[in-house]
């Protein structure tokens, strides 16, 4: 096993192989699932392998190739991992969550019956913080994931499963959900493209919610091309999500090699001055020094209220968060304390929710329902919601002159296991360059950008105009020659 | 002792007759097997997310515009967030700080002096699932849950503190209530809880301009219990403040029978609803041409009906206000006028027979087979003195059952009056010699005898003569 992206496959290899011929379907999804065999059990990627639904579909693929049907499928048997927090029918779905640990979905998140369209076969679901809360996939019920790169390592959260899947080479492509930095943190942990679309993008019907008008589901690859493909698949309007978008998806495959002449890269040099580590920022200059070199140019921005945005990250997402997860009362499905005959209905609830709950999520349902409650709202939570409204007019500001803003994904690389959870605030801090695109629903990506002197993985972060994906992924690219 | 004055403001929740729930495709039939219409969405599955139910919005918007009401153009959905079993996201999505609609009010009018009740506003909400805890063999330890009802929309219409008995209340409640009927907003299906009532009611010396505190009585589903209700309540207030006590703001129930009020729990220990934004419904944005269409789509209101009547057809208030208890009713009516080209007959004969048959049946005048034309046949019968009145009635009653004409009936029957004197004559002969001392009398002045000699022609006729003939012949026999 070794996580250098060129060992790998693509995922759009491994299409272009089935559609030809050169492979089978099945071939494909047995090597991933040895891979997940040999590598999964030092790694803890995955909560569930769905290993015989997914030699079964693999199987019905290869048989309609002997027919000649459904060739034009994009990521035509291509092993996919999703996280656990996207709705599976029929399969086990637990945000990793002690409360949700037997539940199984009637339904399937509408972007998982799209990739299944697009031809892709899911072959597991994978490790996450619960419910999504938390940078380090540390805050699992099911045991912190490890990094592929340094196994004493997290390898980010909280999509952190999806990416060790993709940076060890068990899958080729996984997705994720990005609340404030949750696909582009641990793509950066990891080595990968992580691309969080603009807000609307993606659906979000059967993604289990943490904050709803943060999250969005997005691909974790180990190429610009491969995001692309996979967010093509999932993108645009669904009926089933109000807040998903009627903005037409582009072909984002055109996109790709259209190179970065002539672009406009914003950089807030002054972001950068404080906490980034060395080795972050020589991956982040040399970035910029091979997009220089390919034609684009650099422009000094200021993002004046970025500092305020990680408070006001946590008060928002707090906020919705606590109510979100009310509706896990053990009453209708889910974990369920037992009751001794003298409890009634309010232990019920305390109970169910004291033992089905783990400490980061109850200290969220804790600040968030603070935030809302009477008398601390306008002070809190409106507030936030304006400063959210400075931070959005900062960026039109900044697209004024610039296309692309570029900062570093990470303050610093991936640190070892155990290492920051004794200090919740501390871990919050890390999300400083993450979490402005989840507030004013901005695009961002992060792809990697070389590795630190201790050989763990750089990344680096462009932002973007509303719903312009596409130049994220083309600039995104010419990293990689 | 000072005279006390009440102040009551009313809440009402109204189910919108929509086919599907509010945020989900589920279906809103009462009276299903529980647990039947419910999905992802309307059991807060993980990851299921709401969509808004553009009937709904119609609905809600008919009834604000009906109520004369200010439509918002930009109305926002927030969550209500408490634990509740039947509750199932703990939240219920309901709009709070930017309701859909503001102001309005309707006139009451309560024996013979009118009042305007003013309305604070219309907002939409979803309606939560149903507990059952009785009527299990184990209902003593635990409770079941129906979410059938879970999502069903719901609109919630806020009365300012305009009324001042509780006669007023329930005439409010009442006129409400046939509007939002009116204008196909709800079935008006109390016992099925589609419209619910809570009433706010409080008390305060005469003269006295600020509030009482106030007792919030919850879910009243009658106008007359809400009356009762009201009356117990005033009652018990003032009651107590005579007694030196003081009324605790709480919410009560109405036992109907007791007709009394009790406590269900104060507001010291109510909950903090933490409402904010739904952000997972987008501003609901109602352009100006949608609520122009509704506006054009909305049809003529009771009130304007019942002044139409009364002019148009030169009904009494009496007749406009009975015609006008239903939009059907009040187009039978305009259809049998029509046709008929008599007003007051059909007035007469749709409060008269046809209300009657239709209560004697338990059938809603949608469901009287008598076409108006049908109907409109037999009033030009009369009218033409082809068949008496109490003929007519029976006339009306075969034509309920066989749906044949009116024409059809007389003729076949051979009903039609006799106004041929020389067939009537010898009847009026027979009779005079049957009687010659109800004759005497007469002669000596006893005019009240006549009509038993009326009687009998009328009896020797089988029923068929018109009885002013009859007058006629004998007045001349008798002399
Ligand atoms: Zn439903």
């Amino acid at each position: 096993m070794t996580p250098t992206p060129s060992a790998h496959p693509s995922a759009r290899s491994i299409a272009d192989d089935i559609r030809t011929g050169r492979r089978t379907a099945v071939e494909v999804c047995a090597a991933s699932l040895a891979a997940i065999a040999s590598n999964d059990p030092r790694l803890t990627a995955f909560v569930t392998v769905t290993g015989e639904r997914a030699l079964e579909t693999a199987a019905r693929i290869d048989a309609d190739r002997a027919r000649g049907a459904g060739l034009d499928r994009p990521l035509l048997g291509v092993p996919m991992a999703v996280k656990d927090n996207l709705c599976t029918a029929g399969v086990r779905t637990t945000a990793a969550s002690r409360v949700l640990a037997d539940y199984v979905p009637p339904y399937s998140a509408t972007v998982i019956t799209r990739l299944q369209e697009a031809g892709a076969v899911v072959i597991g679901k994978t490790n996450l913080d619960e419910f999504s809360m938390g940078s380090s996939t540390e805050h699992s019920a099911l045991g912190a994931t490890r990094n592929p790169w340094d196994e004493a390592r997290t390898p980010g959260g909280s999509s952190g499963g999806s990416a060790a899947a993709v940076a060890a080479g068990m899958v080729p492509a996984a997705l994720g959900s990005d609340t404030g930095g949750s696909i582009r943190q641990p793509a950066a942990f990891c080595g990968l493209v992580g691309l969080k679309p603009t807000y609307g993008r993606v659906s979000r019907y059967g993604l289990i919610a943490f904050a709803s008008s943060l999250d969005q589901v997005g691909p974790m690859t180990r190429t610009a091309a491969d995001a692309a493909l996979v967010l093509e698949a999932i993108a645009g309007h669904d009926p089933h999500d109000a807040t998903s978008s009627h903005e037409p998806v582009p072909s984002l495959r055109a996109a790709l090699g259209r190179g970065v002449v002539g672009l406009r890269i914003g950089v807030p040099r002054t972001l950068l001055q404080d906490g980034v580590d060395q080795g972050i920022l020589n991956g982040f200059d040399a970035a910029l020094a091979r997009w220089t070199a390919a034609g684009a140019q650099l422009v000094d921005i200021t993002l004046p209220h970025t500092a305020h945005a990680v408070p006001v990250y946590y008060l928002i997402a707090t906020a919705e968060a606590s109510s979100n997860l009310s509706r896990y009362d053990g009453v209708r499905y889910g974990a369920r304390a037992s009751l001794t005959r003298e409890q009634g209905l309010r232990d019920a609830y305390m109970l169910t929710r004291a033992q089905g709950f783990g400490d980061e999520v109850k200290r969220r349902i804790m600040l968030g329902t603070y935030v809302l409650s009477h008398g601390y709202y306008e002070a809190y939570y409106l507030k936030a919601q304006q400063v959210r409204t400075l931070l959005r007019r900062d960026y039109d500001d900044a697209f004024g002159l610039c296309d692309v803003v570029a900062m570093p994904t990470t303050p610093s690389p991936a640190y070892r296991l155990g290492e920051k959870t004794d200090s919740p605030l501390q871990m919050y801090l890390e999300d400083i360059f993450t979490v402005s695109a989840n507030l004013t629903g901005l695009p961002a990506l992060s792809a990697p950008a070389g590795l630190t002197s201790d050989g763990l993985p750089v990344g680096v972060q462009l932002m973007g105009r509303m719903f312009d994906e596409a130049t994220l992924l083309a600039a995104a690219q010419v990293l990689e020659d | 002792m000072p005279t006390y004055e009440p102040v009551i403001g009313l809440e009402i929740h109204a189910q919108l007759c929509t086919r599907t729930k509010i945020f989900c495709g589920c279906a809103t039939d009462f009276g299903a097997d529980p647990n039947t219409h419910i999905c992802p969405v309307c059991l807060g599955m993980p990851g299921a997310l709401p969509v808004l139910n553009s009937q709904a919005v119609d609905l809600a918007l008919r009834a604000a515009l009906a109520l004369g009401c200010d439509v918002q153009p930009r109305s926002v959905f927030a969550r209500k967030n408490y634990f509740y079993p039947d509750l199932p996201k703990g939240y219920q999505i309901s709009q709070y700080a930017e309701p859909l609609a503001l102001g309005g009010g309707i006139d009451v009018e309560v024996d013979g002096s009118s009042a305007f009740v003013r309305l604070t506003r219309i907002h939409m909400e979803e309606d939560a699932g149903k507990s059952l805890h009785e009527g299990f063999a184990d209902s003593d330890r635990k409770t079941y849950l129906d979410f059938n009802r879970a999502g069903t929309p719901l609109i919630e219409i806020v009365s300012e503190p305009d009324m001042r008995s509780a006669a007023q209340a329930a005439t409010f409640f009442e006129r409400l209530c046939q509007v939002l009927v009116w204008i196909g907003v709800n079935d008006g299906n109390m016992d099925e809880g589609s419209l619910r009532c809570d009433a706010n009611v409080s008390v305060r010396p005469v003269g006295q301009s600020t509030l009482g505190t106030k007792a919030e009585v919850k879910n009243v589903n009658s106008f007359r219990y809400l009356q009762k209700a009201i009356e117990y309540e005033i009652g018990r207030q003032i009651d107590l403040i005579e007694h030196g006590g003081r009324v605790v703001q709480e919410t009560r129930l109405f036992d109907a029978a007791q007709g009394k009020t009790y406590s269900m729990r104060s507001k010291e220990e109510a909950h903090d609803y933490r409402y904010f934004p739904d952000p997972d419904l987008p501003t609901l944005v109602v352009a100006a041409g949608r609520l122009a269409e509704a506006r054009a789509a909305l049809p003529e209101l009771p009130d304007a009906r019942r002044a139409r009547l009364m002019t148009q057809y030169g009904l009494p208030a009496y007749d406009a206000d009975l015609l006008t208890q239903s939009r059907e009713l009040a187009d039978y009516f305009e259809a049998t006028a029509s046709a008929s080209g008599l007003p007051k007959a059909a007035s007469n004969w749709v409060m008269g027979e046809v209300l009657r048959t239709m209560k004697e049946r338990a059938v809603p005048i949608t469901a009287v087979p008598t076409t108006p034309t049908a109907l409109a046949g037999l009033l030009r019968l009369v009218d033409a003195g082809t068949i008496s009145s109490t003929v007519a009635k029976d006339v009306f009653a075969t034509m309920y059952e066989s749906g044949r004409s009116a024409d059809e009936i007389v003729e076949s029957q051979g009903l039609a009056q006799v106004s041929d004197t020389s067939a009537l004559e010898p009847h009026v002969a027979a009779v005079l010699a049957a009687h010659p001392d109800v004759v005497e009398e007469i002669r000596a002045g006893k005019d009240r005898k006549f009509q038993f000699l009326v009687g009998q022609v009328m009896k020797a006729s089988r029923g068929k003569a018109d009885p002013k003939v009859v007058t006629d012949l004998l007045t001349r026999a008798i002399g």
